[in-house]
């Protein structure tokens, strides 16, 4: 009988405490991040994932994103594809047996594109952090260029230097791989479009390089104006500048692509000075409240805060924003197409009265881009300063 | 041409030492160990940690990888290899062994020091310039020194001390070592763990100039192979003579080939796959003596 009495009791607080469970959590809403998140190119994706985790926790700890009659938490789902199309295939196919629709990233051009069939197979709409048109484009529907192109943001600084520098002449280096090769083609393009003499463009290295010091020497030996560093990972930007400076260089040296303050002062420090990169969507003079609340939340959690989650942190909210906006989305892409269209609402980042609203009519004939500020920042004793400010669709 | 040679010695210096501690534990215990770069990888951090993170001197920072390496070199080969060799029939278990133990330490590294490229302040500032005929920045200078230094001092120690004695005995023949005396077992541990510490030491020496990450432990067990194959497996000077012509082919085939795009490596793997045809030992073929 005492044992009964027992088991009951106990079986009953069992009830009770899943009853409350019940009563204080909401639904989850899964978000899906596959992306590069180890090895040279890791912080593109690690301030992706550290974004969205930031972002989530602290809409969860206000009680959930209400959309429709339904309040969910949310949960990201993260798949580090290593920067490996296979991988990022797999990743994107474990996101679909999830039931995920929503899914930020891959980080580069050659993931972004082999990921293309599965998403479209399994109705998953995705936020690429790569920039092949063809991928945002008709016939393709389902991806969503989450920052600046280089097509678009390259033009934008050539232009800056050349008008406010003297620059005449530029060189390229880019690492072997796709997309860095195609940065830098498009790179060639713009500058010889802009009447900007190229006086190297064939120098390539290999991605796993450690000594950059015989890759670069050749092109220090022309002596351009301008070295653009063509998709050059931040784990190897340092590097090279470093290289560079030390071999008597003293022009120009910029990328198109986005880069950690951090990691340029531990591996160039002072030599990396000068050193001009797209930066994240934000600076002090545009960051509201709400961004400043979330840089330091992101701080706190992760010890670190890596400034191209400044633009790495608007994915999720247009995703969530999208979703609230047309309820009917949650389960259909389609419905999340038809939004796209007509979407706008006040961008929580930005003072003033920028919105959040979809782009990219002029460069892919449909609004399959996140309108985000073209931000052009300079490395200075530790921490990027701000260049210049743009807009781009 | 100056330039390219001074960087072809450097570069040749850090390969050598890189691949010495891969060719010992071969020539020693016949295990191709593919955990060697991240060996390599662990050194670096380790240093980035005391001298990068700590702020403690560079030379303590060194000496502390040095035996922080040696001591998993240790457990390494005591807990993980020997057990597996004693009891295994066939060679692939150590490969897999050793494949395993690389995933292993990516992992462990991963969880330990991060994802991120990590570099520490330059050791010392300054750059060398002749007329920029040779461009070569100090702390260059002083790593080239330390690594060339670290192989005389390898190699004296394996030709004059009793425990360097034991272990070529030993990588001559196994059998007629123990016969000899030779404690297989102890001095099986003290090679690998003497291979790790040398990975864990050029991990250590390059940091200063590279910086470290977490995916340079398999592009650099792939060079230190390479070496190998070139010098000829388990044999010490093939490694430095391996080391020392990848080093140079590199830098001079970057500079002669760099309008043709990235053909640089290309053509070293054509070279190898024709030179171990035409001799699959390698330069100095057997192991050690």
């Amino acid at each position: 009988m005492r044992k009964l009495l027992v088991k009951t009791a106990g079986i009953a607080a069992i009830s009770m405490a899943m009853a409350c469970q019940t009563a204080t959590a909401n639904e989850a809403l899964k978000i899906g991040f596959v992306g590069v998140t180890s090895g040279p190119a890791a912080a593109w994706g690690t301030s992706n994932v550290r974004s969205m985790q930031t972002r989530a926790d602290w809409l969860n700890e206000q009680g959930g994103v209400t959309i429709g009659d339904t309040t969910y938490d949310i949960e990201i789902i993260t798949f580090d594809d290593q920067k490996d199309p296979k991988r990022a295939i797999a990743g994107m196919e474990k996101m679909a047996q999830e039931g995920i629709h929503y899914v930020v990233g891959p980080n580069v051009d050659d993931g972004a594109a082999a990921v293309r069939p599965v998403a479209e197979k399994n109705d998953i709409i995705y936020f690429p952090y790569a920039f092949p048109k063809s991928l945002y484009t008709p016939p393709a529907s389902n991806a969503v260029l989450g920052m600046i192109a280089n097509y678009q943001s390259g033009p934008a600084i050539y232009t800056y230097l050349k008008e406010n520098k003297g620059v005449k002449t530029v060189a390229f280096v880019a690492a072997n791989e796709s997309d860095p090769l195609s940065q830098r083609d498009g790179g060639v393009a713009a500058a010889e479009a802009l009447g900007l003499k190229v006086v190297s463009s064939n120098i390539t290295y290999q991605v796993d390089t450690t000594d950059f010091t015989p890759v670069i020497t050749p092109a220090i030996k022309k002596r351009p104006d301008l070295l653009v560093l063509s998709g050059v990972a931040p784990a190897n930007a340092p590097q090279l500048i470093r290289s560079a400076r030390e071999l008597g260089y003293q022009g120009i040296i910029s990328t198109e692509t986005a880069q950690d303050a951090q990691v340029l002062q531990e591996g160039a420090g002072n030599l990396a000075n000068g050193f001009i990169s797209v930066g994240g969507a934000s600076t002090p003079e545009i960051a509201s409240d709400t961004m400043r609340e979330f840089v330091k939340r992101y701080t706190e959690k992760f010890g670190e805060y890596n400034d191209e989650s400044n633009t790495k942190v608007y994915a999720l909210e247009y995703i969530i924003e999208t979703l609230k906006a047309n309820p009917n989305a949650l389960t259909n892409v389609e419905e999340f197409k038809k939004t796209i269209e007509t979407f706008e609402v006040p961008n929580p980042y930005m003072k003033g009265d920028a919105s959040l609203k979809y782009v990219g009519t002029t460069s892919f004939t449909q609004k399959r881009q996140l309108m985000v500020p073209l931000v052009v920042n300079v490395y200075q004793d530790g921490k990027f300063e701000t260049l210049f400010i743009a807009e781009v669709d | 041409m100056e330039q390219i040679l001074v960087n072809g010695a450097y570069l040749g210096a850090q390969y050598a030492l890189i691949a010495l501690g891969l060719t010992l534990i071969f020539a020693l215990m016949n295990v191709l160990n593919f955990a060697h770069g991240q060996m390599y990888v662990l050194g670096g951090f380790v240093t980035y940690t005391i001298y990068g993170q700590l702020g403690m001197p560079y030379a303590l920072a060194l000496l502390v990888t040095a035996v922080s390496l040696a001591v998993v070199g240790a457990v390494v080969e005591r807990f993980l290899f020997r057990p597996v060799i004693r009891r295994s029939q066939r060679d692939e278990s150590t490969m897999l062994l050793a494949a395993g133990l690389g995933f292993f330490l990516d992992a462990v590294i991963l969880l330990l020091f991060g994802e991120k490229q990590r570099g520490v302040p330059k050791l010392i500032d300054g750059v060398f310039n002749w007329d920029f005929r040779v461009i070569m920045p100090h702390d260059r200078i002083l790593i080239g020194c330390l690594a060339v230094g670290c192989i005389v001092l390898f190699i004296l120690f394996m030709h004059f001390s009793k425990t360097g004695r034991a272990l070529r005995a030993l990588a001559q023949d196994r059998d007629a070592a123990q016969l000899m005396g030779v404690d297989v077992d102890r001095y099986s541990m003290t090679g690998f763990a003497l291979g790790a510490m040398l990975a864990g030491i050029v991990g250590g020496l390059l940091v200063t100039i590279t910086g470290v990450n977490l995916g340079m432990g398999g592009p650099t067990s792939t060079k230190a192979f390479m070496m190998v194959m070139i010098g000829g497996a388990g044999v010490i000077p093939g490694a430095i003579v391996g080391g020392v012509i990848l080093g140079f082919m590199e830098s001079i085939l970057l500079s002669a080939l760099a309008s043709y795009g990235d053909v640089t490596y290309l053509l070293i793997f054509v070279s190898l796959m024709i030179f171990l045809a035409i001799r699959p030992n390698g330069l100095m073929g057997k192991p050690w003596g």
